[in-house]
């Protein structure tokens, strides 16, 4: 009985594998290669768009694009400068002004203890901003008022002064136990000039609690409070959930979001955490429907990838710098390698460990000006390698400085491996966990025509019948975080606050921005497919329904009942797991 | 493979009702199956490269010092300001990271043995490559889909425990990939669906699940997660004041302990720890200090609060570490390694035959190193696993295990 009820909430959202249709959901091996052939109907192929291009359709979307017309749909999508961006996405990410920070203005608007040490002996200027600049200074005669008890010292976190000597105890007693508002209303009753020292003394609980009740300028300050280093990491993962789910140019974050996993970097790597902003906003995300090369270029020249694969810190054993010191550094490989094997050849793209040392080579000197002042890429001759080189059977030739490194990322960005690699990834994302070897070899060759355009690679397969066939509908499974934003997208949510959603997406088993190897995420179904991640996927399902998620309404709580979570129920679904 | 694993989960799941059994019920069947307590295999994944040399110290080669002029490990030292930054001999030759100390006892009492110069025959350097040569058991092979301790498994008529294979952690680790039941969990409390009524319609519903692998998935959940009713939400304090560090690992082997103590018929389990790819500033000022440092301190201490924490469960269980491949002998321009390819791999266990350095030293001379810059390998991971499998595990055919290899024991169990 209940099961109709849920699927009625399956199909309401957007779930178009009812059993009515259930012809087209059952599947055969997914290595049959028949099954590529067999085309969807015009409605299912809407379906496959919105599943595929998307984060998952929002009630309507489907009615929208028919509308449109699928064809002109797709081709909006694939020029997003051209798409009216969501007002109301505007809006939410304004609070979030790292997001639109370089790398070197954060290190000192958020700084970390030692940064703020750094500003008091003068080797730092204090940020501009006046309003900075005072809790900056606040932060640090708390920090010298605790110096001056001599107590070591050692712990950067200044003491908090009790709730207690603050304020009385009828508003302690609000800020600490009351209901988000009580909280809420008590905080503000408080003159503005000993709000901050309340939120230092209310402690990590009370303060989380105010938060959820706060209006985005005071939730602001409750981060800073928390540690102002913590707020970039949070803006950076609190924005990719809102343009995932907010977005207009939804086909653009879905390959931010792939092309910044082919490219990983680990945000906890030291200096890594201020440079991922710049690097997702002006290396990936600007890059993504472009030429292959650029985007390459982008990534080995930002400081974010040259931090995290430790390139800054590679000089060439004959380098000038090095020469006649002793203990001087010398050649790291790391970067050559991951440039070789998961950026552009492949594993199995036909390289050896001798062109993994010559192009470590090469790249010697391309290094980071200061990187824990959130500096920017330059190159440094007297850390490089001037001899010839030979990458790939090309010889490069000795003296080239900086351009050896350029000639690497020339070579590989258009080699025939390179292609095959990067469509068959792309086509595993957007078309079957096993692609059919044939759209490959046409995404390559068109990777190849058009000296690597991101952009008609994407056109080939979305022209390809493979993409549009029995085979690919409905066959991938969500990764963790196409699942959280599909079902906030299918409920319609309102997202006031975004980093509960991005904890949950960790507890699926994807710590956002946190993949410490550089392979990145799977791009496998199989990868996801696993007891634990499937019972967070049933427990999420059901409070996101429920309005249990903090920071996230959604109307479908009003019409569920404790005993029969429908619409939890169909977002837990086998069928809502799958795109 | 879907098919087939489908098959097999029908199969076993001819066992009438058990997901609605009262547990106590479930655990009384399975425990019916075998008189005597089940044998263990534990296996710990290090993720990330372990630099082998300088966690088992070939402190007795002289080659060592001279390819690691600022990161090798000092040579043994009695002197009491020498002492913490010294390796901790073992046999005159090797010795181990000075972090590893509580670890030493156990060697000394002969419940750990270690294996060196050992790993993946694979030429690779790729960390993906190579973990998953490793996971899967067939280095070279890239088409295998499932893992060796799936396969290791023993093929039993009848029930099966839905717990018999378990990972500590968010994803099913490819070692364990398969067609027998294996379940990834991070937590034991976090396994369950906080609403009765709501799981009972997920379980009905992923029972019809259209999607093979969903089905099959989700039918071993449900089974698992009434299986682990029982000890879910009781307070779990360690045996013998056991003390797990802080952090991932540690919480990891902690549940593993309990599961193994609450007798719901683990036969397998997997935990990994990553971050040992150090490619810059592997040591700190002193070899106690730094990310090698501190991370071989979590570590040790982590098996060392497993083995007091088991007590005389040890007598069942065998803990079997991995690391994908080793570091360059020499130590590059960051006082750092790069990707390298022999390693060492620890044993400890009741049974493990230990106080031993096993495997064939081959040297770090120029001459000696894999081509030119590596530890060469003279012990394929699969001999120290197989024998593992077909004396600890009892299963005693190692063809459909590591396939097209035939594992030569060196007599560690």
């Amino acid at each position: 009985m209940c099961n109709r009820v849920v699927m009625g909430w399956v199909s309401v959202l957007c779930l178009a594998a009812l059993p009515g249709i259930s012809a087209y959901a059952t599947k055969k091996s997914a290595s049959d290669a028949r099954q590529f052939f067999k085309q969807l109907p015009y409605d299912l192929r809407i379906q496959q768009a919105l599943n595929r291009l998307t984060f998952g359709p929002r009630p309507g979307d489907a009615q929208q694009v028919k509308a449109i017309g699928l064809k002109k749909w797709i081709d909006r999508q694939l020029h997003p400068d051209e798409i009216f961006e969501n007002p109301v996405l505007e809006t939410k990410l304004r609070t979030l002004d790292t997001l639109r920070m370089s790398a070197s203005q954060m290190v000192r608007n958020y700084p970390t203890p030692q940064t703020v040490r750094q500003m008091v002996q003068g080797q730092i200027p204090f940020p501009e901003d006046p309003d900075r600049r005072m809790m900056i200074q606040k932060l640090i005669a708390k920090t010298e008022a605790k110096k001056g008890q001599g107590d070591g010292a050692a712990d950067n976190t200044p003491e908090a002064m009790p709730l207690r000597d603050l304020v009385g105890q009828e508003t302690a007693r609000a800020l600490r136990a009351g209901t988000p508002q009580q909280r809420l209303d008590a905080f503000q009753s408080l003159p503005k000039d000993k709000q901050d020292e309340v939120l230092a003394a209310l402690g990590p609980g009370p303060r989380q609690a105010l938060f959820t009740a706060a209006p985005p300028d005071l939730r602001r300050r409750i981060e800073m409070a928390n540690g102002p280093q913590q707020v970039v990491a949070r803006d950076l993962m609190e924005g990719k959930m809102l343009r995932a789910i907010y977005s207009n140019r939804q086909l653009a974050e879905v390959l931010d979001d792939f092309w910044f996993n082919h490219f990983n970097v680990f945000l906890d790597k030291g200096a890594d955490r201020y440079y991922i902003t710049a690097y997702e906003r002006d290396a990936i995300r600007s890059h993504v429907l472009g030429k292959f090369h650029d985007l390459l270029e982008a990534t080995a020249k930002s400081p974010a990838m040259l931090f995290y694969l430790d390139n800054w810190q590679s000089v060439g054993p004959d380098a000038p710098q090095a020469r006649g010191r002793k203990n001087s550094r010398g050649l790291n490989e790391n970067y050559g390698r991951e440039l070789l094997e998961l950026h552009t050849l492949g594993v199995d793209g036909g390289y050896t460990q001798k062109d993994v040392t010559e192009a470590a080579r090469c790249f010697t000197g391309w290094t980071i000006n200061q990187p824990q002042r959130g500096g920017s890429f330059f190159f440094n001759g007297r850390l490089h390698d001037n001899g010839e080189k030979t990458v790939l059977g090309v010889k490069i030739p000795a003296g080239g400085g900086e351009s050896d490194g350029e000639k690497v990322l020339d070579i590989v960005a258009r080699h025939p491996s390179t292609a095959h690699f990067l469509s068959r990834k792309l086509a595993q994302r957007f078309v079957a966990d096993d692609p059919p070897a044939s759209l490959v070899d046409r995404m390559a060759a068109t990777f190849l025509k058009t000296d690597g355009d991101l952009r008609a690679v994407m056109q080939t397969m979305l022209a390809s019948k493979e993409f549009w066939s029995d085979g690919a509908y409905r066959s991938k499974l969500k990764s963790p975080f196409e699942m959280v934003a599909s079902a906030v997208r299918a409920l319609n949510g309102d997202v006031d606050f975004a980093f509960p959603l991005v904890n949950q997406v960790a507890q699926l088993g994807q710590p956002l921005y946190r993949k410490q190897e550089p392979t990145g995420y799977s791009n496998s179904s199989k990868e996801w497919l696993n007891s634990g991640g499937l019972l967070a996927r049933m427990n999420f399902a059901l409070q996101v329904a429920d309005n249990r998620v903090p920071g996230v309404r959604v109307d479908a709580a009003k019409a569920a009942k404790p005993d029969d979570p429908v619409a939890g129920i169909a977002l837990g679904s086998p069928e809502f797991q799958k795109r | 493979m879907s098919t087939r694993r489908v098959f097999l989960r029908n199969s076993s799941l001819a066992m009438v009702g058990v997901g609605s059994a009262p547990v106590w019920l479930q655990r009384a069947l399975y425990a019916s199956d075998s008189p005597a307590r089940k044998k263990v295999l534990v296996a710990i994944f290090q993720r990330g490269a372990a630099d082998g040399l300088n966690v088992v110290v070939p402190h007795g080669e002289k080659a060592y010092y001279s390819l690691r002029p600022t990161i090798a490990i000092p040579r043994p030292s009695t002197a009491s300001d020498k002492r913490e930054d010294a390796a901790l001999d073992l046999d005159g030759f090797f010795g181990l990271h000075p972090s590893l100390a509580p670890l030493k006892p156990l060697y000394d009492q002969r419940h750990l043995a270690i294996v060196d110069a050992a790993g993946s025959p694979d030429p690779t350097r790729s960390h993906f490559d190579a973990q998953d040569y490793m996971e899967s058991g067939t280095p070279g092979r890239k088409a295998t889909s499932d893992g060796w301790m799936n396969r290791a498994l023993p093929k039993v008529q009848g029930k099966v425990s839905p717990v018999r294979a378990i990972s500590l952690g968010p994803v099913l680790p490819r070692a364990m990939r398969g067609d027998e039941p294996a379940i990834a969990l991070q937590s034991i409390d976090g396994f369950q669906v906080r609403n009765a009524e709501a799981a009972h319609q997920f379980e009905e519903m992923y029972s019809h699940a259209k999607d093979p692998l969903l089905r099959a998935t989700g039918r071993e959940t449900f089974e698992a997660v009434s299986m682990l009713q029982s000890i879910r939400n009781q307070p779990y304090t360690p045996a013998a004041g056991a003390n797990y560090p802080r952090g991932r690992f540690g919480e990891s082997l902690r549940q593993i302990a309990q599961l193994i103590k609450s007798d719901v018929g683990v036969e397998m389990a997997f935990a990994d720890i990553g971050g040992w790819d150090h490619h810059v500033n592997e040591l700190g000022a002193r070899a106690s200090e730094g990310q090698l440092a501190n991370l071989l301190r979590e570590y040790g201490q982590a098996l060392s609060a497993f083995w007091t924490d088991m007590g005389d469960r040890m007598q069942d269980v065998v803990v079997v570490t991995m690391s994908e491949f080793g570091r360059t002998a020499r130590e590059n321009g960051n006082r750092g390694t790069d990707h390298g390819h022999a390693n060492s791999m620890f044993l400890m266990g009741g049974a493990v035959k230990g106080g031993k350095v096993y495997g064939h030293w081959p040297g770090l001379e120029k001459e000696q190193l894999y081509e030119g810059r590596d530890l060469a390998l003279t012990t394929d991971f699969r001999d120290v696993l197989g024998e593992l499998v077909a004396r600890h595990t009892g299963t005693p055919s190692l063809k459909g295990v590591f396939p097209g290899y035939d594992p030569k024991f060196l007599g560690l169990v």
